[in-house]
């Protein structure tokens, strides 16, 4: 999932100054999860903006606000509202304000929340980074742990000197990965797989913007 | 003789490190370097070291030769990117530097420009392996190069590791792409370093044990609780506790650790980082008698 955050409000306040009346989207996937656009938090936007003497002309939770074909559908149906905000306030992640930007094109749309990663729902409200969609999955020989994401430095030949009491010497709260992987494939009796030196990973496949087509693999 | 030959003729090699100066008045750096010239084998320059801005540790090695000195390069992967890091290599190459000591490096996290996008593209054996195809004459790629390198690719370890299975791996796996020598981590107590040894009978590298004299009972209690890989017992704080000059007892107690390792053939050499005293490291070597 693609884990976010909302700004500041008083950034939000900054970005829209010279803004009276504004459309808000929310998103029902990820940002709902993350209660950074979902239902409830929209509401409570509408409420602050409100406060602030904005005017809140309309709002809609997108299914799925990446969707591009989705977004035109459902931003249609809400012609009228939009057609007398200034602005739209996405409260989605940052690919989600890009679809509504691009089906918008002429009404300025700007971002509720900071896009921050992809990462794992631990629990309600609790979540961490995951994978880092390097292009070239390693999970494979790593016991299904990501070194190039949950190693700070996205080490693929074995721990660095920071490592103590099996934490990572950037973030004392964080586990350092290169233990946890070396403990779970012991457990496995495949230590083997980290014995071979694995060459530098292939950045030309996250060179970006990345785009595919289902069906048309790129081999390389 | 030089590090390579020094070792490899199965003598006790002796290296001592240094930090590049930050900014362009080198006068201490020269002069403190000149203290240890014809005393040491060779000496290390860092490379950005706790990720702080200084000059690099390609400036400073060429500044050593300039003094006469043999310098070990080290490099990390914290800042440069497979091309960068090829290119410092050739320059050094060019330049006469012939030991390069591959390091991961420290996230900039630590450092004085924290803001920085860390790099971290190669690890230390990546580079190791980088370095050993240019000496073959071609790069990572495998494009020619008009005229290869000639080096003695080093590396570090960290000889008090849970689990040092792990860190042993890691050793087995930079020896494996070109890593003729090791300098350790600081070791305070003789037990890990015969453990350590132990764990490594098999390995086919020379290893110098790393010394950071103790200036104080406080540096040795902050080292404790915030350096990775250094422990000093309890023992050595006492010493250093009791004693009127701390700082003549820390050089006591690191000449006696030197001695017990060389006596007891724990090791092939000693790296001595006297981290912003290097005008000790001399004192050090007259205590050691070398
Ligand atoms: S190796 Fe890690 S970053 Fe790359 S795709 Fe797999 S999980 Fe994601
Ligand atoms: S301590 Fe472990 S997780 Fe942290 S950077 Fe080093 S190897 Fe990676």
């Amino acid at each position: 999932m693609i884990i976010m955050q909302g700004k500041p409000f008083e950034k939000i306040l900054e970005m829209i100054k010279d803004v009276d009346k504004v459309f808000i989207t929310g998103c029902s996937l990820c940002a709902t999860s993350c209660m950074a656009g979902g239902e409830q938090q929209i509401m409570e936007m509408k409420e602050r903006l409100e406060k602030e003497g904005k005017e809140v002309t309309g709002f809609v939770v997108l299914e799925a606000s990446c969707n591009r074909l989705q977004v035109r559908s459902a931003l249609k149906k809400k012609k009228e509202e939009l057609g007398k905000a200034q602005a739209v306030l996405c409260m989605a992640c940052g690919d989600g304000a890009q679809t509504v930007a691009g089906v918008l094109e002429d009404i300025p749309v700007y971002p509720a929340n900071d896009t921050l990663f992809i990462g794992e729902v631990e629990r309600i409200g609790h979540f961490s980074e995951m994978c880092r969609a390097c292009g070239e999955c390693e999970l494979g020989w790593t016991a299904g742990i990501c070194p190039v994401t949950r190693c700070a430095k996205g080490l693929l030949n074995g721990p660095c000197g920071g490592s103590r009491d099996g934490k990572c010497e950037v973030d004392r709260e964080n586990e350092c990965a290169w233990v946890l992987i070396y403990e779970r494939l012991k457990k496995m009796g495949r230590l083997e797989n980290i014995k071979e030196i694995k060459a530098p990973k292939d950045y030309s496949r996250a060179y970006n913007p990345r785009k595919i087509v289902v069906g048309c693999r790129k081999e390389g | 003789m030089g590090l390579r030959e020094k070792l490899e003729s199965g003598g006790f090699a002796l290296t001592a490190e240094m930090a590049p100066p930050k900014g362009v008045n080198t006068s201490r750096f020269r002069e403190c370097a000149r203290g240890v010239k014809g005393r040491v084998d060779a000496v290390n320059v860092t490379d950005f070291q706790s990720a702080v801005v200084r000059i690099s540790s390609l400036g400073a090695a060429i500044m050593l030769l300039e003094e006469g000195i043999e310098p070990v390069m080290q490099l990390t992967g914290r800042d440069r990117n497979r091309i960068a890091i090829q290119g410092e290599l050739l320059a050094a190459g060019a330049l006469g530097i012939k030991n390069i000591l591959a390091l991961t490096g420290d996230h900039p996290v630590f450092g004085d420009n924290r803001q920085a996008k860390p790099v971290f593209e190669l690890d230390s054996v990546n580079i190791l392996q980088i370095a050993t195809l240019l000496m073959e004459g071609k790069d990572l790629a495998g494009n020619p190069l008009d005229g290869a390198p000639d080096f003695y690719l080093g590396a570090s370890v960290t000889p008090l590791f849970n689990p040092l299975e792990l860190q042993v791996l890691k050793m087995e796996k930079k020896i494996a792409a070109g890593a003729k020598f090791f300098q350790t981590q600081a070791v305070y107590d003789i037990e890990v370093l015969r453990r350590f040894r132990e764990k490594t009978a098999h390995l086919d590298a020379k290893v110098l044990v790393g010394v950071i004299p103790l200036k104080s009972p406080g540096m040795a209690n902050y080292m404790n609780k915030n350096v990775p890989g250094i422990f000093v017992p309890e023992g050595v704080i006492e010493r250093l506790r009791n004693s009127e000059n701390k700082v003549q007892e820390g050089l006591r107690i690191a000449a006696e650790f030197i001695m017990q390792a060389k006596e007891e053939k724990l090791c092939d050499g000693v790296h001595i980082m006297a981290i912003g005293a290097e005008e000790n490291v001399p004192i050090l070597l007259d205590m050691c008698g070398f």
